[in-house]
C-alpha cells in the first residue's frame, strides 16, 4: 500500500462495546466477531476520515508498547480481514459518513 | 463459532452487569385478537417517538446489543420505521416480532434495507380455519404467510413461531413443514402464560400432559437424543444450587410501551419507569432487580430439593405470577413431569394435598349411616 488508507465502519453491522472489547455482527449473514482491546481502538477510530497510519501512530503506538512497523502491519492485516467480512470499508480516499442502508 | 462467542459475551456481560438483551414493546395495540394473548390492546399512554429515541440512546450507552422490538403489533405505530432506523443508526442488533399482516412490498424493502437480524412471525397452524380462529382475524394466515414469502424473497432471516394450545395441539408438524417450504426457521413454544395483570383464565388453553409428552418425544423437535432428553433427573449438585435461574434481570430486561421496566416480558415485576428514572439507574439500582439477581436455586425452598432442580425449565416470571418468585412454576413442573414421568416436589405435594381432600369427602359418619 503506497498511498494513505482510510477505514470506515460499515453501516451493515450491529456493534457494541463490552468492557475493553467490542462485539460486531454482520447484518448480512449474522456472523459475530469480537474485537480485542487494541482492535477496538482501531474500530472506534475508523471514521472514514482519519488515515489508518495516523490511527496507528496516535492511538496505538502512543498507548501500547509496540514498534510502529509491527503495529502498522498488524493493523493492515486486521482491517483487511474485517473488510473481507464487510464490517469495514477501505479506500484510498476519505469515506464520507453514510446513513444506515444495508446490505 | 458464533455460539461459543455468544456464550462468552453473555458471561462477560453478566460479570460486568451489562443488559445485553432488551425487549422493547412499542405498543400493545394489535390488529389481531389472539385467544391466548397476555396483553390488553389499548393505548394507555404509549411513549412518544422522542421518548423512545431518547430511551434507545440510553440503552446503547448502557451496552444493550440485542434489541427485540415487539408488541402488540409493531407496525400499528406510524413511527415504526423512524424508530427502527434510529435503532439501527445506534448499531443495535435488532430482532422484530410481528404478525406480518402489515408487511407489504414497501415494508419488506425497508426492513431489508435496515439490516435487521431476524423477523419473527407467529403462525399457529397451517390450516387457515384453525389459525384464523386463534387470531380472530379472517384471512390472517394467508396474509402472514405472504409476509413470510416477501421477507424470505429478500433473504431476511424469518422465524415462524408456533405457540401450542388446545386449538392447534396437533398442527405443529404442518407448521414445521410449511416453515421448511418457505425457508424459515421453526420454533415451538408449548407454554401459554398468564395475562400481565395476573388473570390466569387463559391458562385453560394450555395443552394436556399427553400432548406435551408427544412433543417431548419428537426427535425432530427435541433436536437430539430423546432418551437423554427424557431421562430421569439426577437432582441438583452443589454447583447447580448456585446457578442463576435465567438471564432475566441479570443480562436482560423488558420495557413496556409506557416505559415500565420489568426483568422480562414474562416477569411483570415493576422495577422502575424510564419516564421518571434513567434506564441505566433503574438497571443498576432498582431494588426489585437487585432482589431478582440475588436468587439462586439454593434460595428456592421447593426447587432446591427437587430432583428436577438442575434440569427444569423453571421460569421465574411464571413462578412470580403464581405468587412467589422463589417458588416453583407449576407449568414448568408439569412439563418436567411430561418429559420424564417423574413428578416434581411441587406436583407431589399438590397431589398429597388433594388426597387429603378426598379423605374428607368419604367421611366415616357417612359410611356408618350407609351400613346402618
Amino acid at each position: 500500500m503506497t498511498g494513505k488508507l482510510y477505514v470506515a465502519r460499515s453501516t451493515a453491522i450491529a456493534a457494541r462495546s463490552l468492557g475493553d472489547e467490542t462485539m460486531v455482527m454482520s447484518a448480512t449473514d449474522s456472523t459475530l466477531f469480537t474485537l480485542n482491546e487494541v482492535a477496538t481502538v482501531i474500530w472506534k477510530a475508523a471514521d472514514g476520515l482519519t488515515p489508518l497510519e495516523e490511527i496507528v501512530a496516535n492511538k496505538i503506538c502512543m498507548e501500547y508498547d509496540v514498534a510502529p512497523e509491527a503495529a502498522m502491519k498488524d493493523a493492515e492485516d486486521l482491517v483487511a480481514k474485517l473488510a473481507q467480512h464487510g464490517l469495514l470499508l477501505l479506500s484510498e480516499q476519505p469515506i464520507p459518513r453514510a446513513k444506515v442502508v444495508a446490505a | 463459532m458464533s455460539g461459543v462467542l455468544i456464550a462468552e459475551m453473555a458471561d462477560k456481560a453478566l460479570k460486568l452487569r451489562i443488559p445485553l438483551n432488551v425487549q422493547l414493546d412499542l405498543t400493545y395495540r394489535c390488529n389481531e385478537r389472539c385467544v391466548h394473548c397476555y396483553l390488553d390492546h389499548h393505548d394507555h399512554g404509549e411513549m412518544t417517538t422522542a421518548e423512545i429515541k431518547d430511551l434507545l440512546e440510553q440503552m446503547a450507552e448502557a451496552g444493550v446489543f440485542y434489541l427485540t422490538i415487539s408488541g402488540g403489533e409493531i407496525l400499528m405505530r406510524r413511527d415504526f420505521f423512524e424508530i427502527l432506523e434510529y435503532a439501527r443508526e445506534l448499531t443495535f442488533c435488532v430482532k422484530l416480532k410481528t404478525n406480518g399482516i402489515l408487511i407489504r412490498k414497501k415494508e419488506a424493502d425497508r426492513i431489508k434495507a435496515l439490516g435487521v437480524e431476524s423477523v419473527q412471525i407467529s403462525i399457529y397452524s397451517h390450516v387457515p380455519a384453525v389459525h384464523d380462529a386463534i387470531t380472530k382475524l379472517p384471512g390472517s394466515l394467508r396474509q402472514s404467510i405472504e409476509a413470510v414469502r416477501r421477507l424470505r424473497a429478500h433473504g431476511i432471516h424469518v422465524v415462524m413461531a408456533n405457540v401450542l394450545m388446545t386449538q392447534n395441539a396437533h398442527d405443529y408438524a404442518g407448521v414445521r413443514a410449511l416453515a421448511a417450504e418457505l425457508g424459515a426457521q421453526f420454533i415451538l413454544d408449548p407454554t401459554i402464560t398468564p395475562m400481565m395483570d395476573g388473570d390466569r383464565s387463559i391458562l385453560s388453553l394450555n395443552v394436556d400432559e399427553n400432548a406435551l409428552r408427544e412433543v417431548f418425544r419428537n426427535e425432530a423437535l427435541v433436536g437430539g437424543n430423546v432418551e437423554e432428553f427424557c431421562a430421569p433427573p439426577q437432582g441438583p449438585d452443589e454447583d447447580t444450587l448456585d446457578m442463576l435461574p435465567c438471564s432475566a434481570g441479570h443480562t436482560a430486561c423488558y420495557v413496556s410501551p409506557y416505559g415500565d421496566v420489568y426483568p422480562c416480558v414474562q416477569f411483570p415485576l415493576p422495577s422502575g419507569n424510564v419516564r421518571r428514572t434513567k434506564f441505566l439507574d433503574i438497571w443498576r439500582d432498582s431494588p426489585q432487580l437487585e432482589e431478582v439477581r440475588s436468587i439462586t436455586l439454593r434460595d428456592m425452598p421447593s426447587c432446591s430439593k427437587c430432583a428436577h432442580g438442575g434440569t427444569c425449565t423453571r421460569c421465574p416470571g411464571l413462578a412470580f405470577l403464581e405468587g412467589n418468585m422463589r417458588g416453583p412454576s407449576t407449568q414448568d413442573c408439569e412439563k418436567s413431569f411430561a418429559r420424564t414421568g417423574i413428578p416434581s416436589v411441587n406436583l407431589a405435594s399438590r397431589k398429597s394435598a388433594m388426597a387429603g381432600l378426598v379423605q374428607i369427602q368419604s367421611a366415616p359418619a357417612m359410611a356408618t349411616a350407609a351400613s346402618a
